[in-house]
């Protein structure tokens, strides 16, 4: 079987992706505040993902 | 005036949603299918990229050899994945009957991979519910 191995990095912003369209389609009503949720719920991850990369380099340094 | 919420949720009782075939068979379908729950009550869209989204996540997972959880009485965090990869559903058994996702402890990449397979299972049960709360008339 094709074995797959992702970067840290690649695997959550893909992780990120997927999440987030879920979140939009699922937790909002209409098509336009679905885009809007899914693209505010992907930023978050984003940040969140470089936010904590800064916060462990810190703690490391 | 605006109504307090004990008021809010007397109202939403008054307002009794009848229990249709649909409200069953639509979270079930979902369940069993990522995206079908929403497809067979023709939000097309909406279905399409749902199915796409979990499903592209559980095998990605898989392909990064992520370890598939089984039924077990053991540790609590092996439960709690159990719990998680049962929700993807048929993906689920597909792949417990073709005896994948054994997971490989000697790459970094596969504990990615155990994280997306649950991630996609949970994700599933949330789109499944949301198949039901369309069904019951509660969303458009």
């Amino acid at each position: 079987m094709l074995i797959l191995q992702l970067s840290h990095f690649s695997a959550a912003l893909i992780f990120a992706l997927f999440a987030s369209i879920v979140f939009g389609i699922t937790q909002r009503n209409t098509p336009r505040e679905m885009l809007r949720y899914g693209l505010k719920a992907f930023a978050w991850f984003v940040v969140g993902l470089v936010g904590g990369g800064w916060f462990m380099w810190l703690l490391r340094h | 005036m605006p109504s307090s919420t004990a008021d809010k949720i007397s109202n939403e009782r008054a307002v009794a949603r009848p229990l249709t075939p649909m409200a069953i068979i639509a979270p079930a379908v979902g369940w069993l299918v990522p995206g079908a729950g929403h497809l067979i009550q023709q939000r097309w869209w909406r279905g399409l990229l749902l199915m796409v989204s979990v499903s592209t996540m559980f095998i990605l997972g898989i392909l990064m050899q992520g370890k598939v959880y089984r039924a077990n009485a053991g540790d609590i965090l092996d439960m709690l994945g159990f719990i998680g990869d049962l929700g993807a559903g048929g993906l689920y058994i597909l792949t417990r009957a073709m005896d994948w996702g054994q997971g490989a402890i000697n790459l970094a990449s596969a504990d990615y991979g155990t994280k997306f397979i649950i991630v996609a299972g949970l994700l599933n049960l949330i789109s499944a519910v949301d198949a039901h709360h369309i069904a019951i008339g509660k969303k458009s």
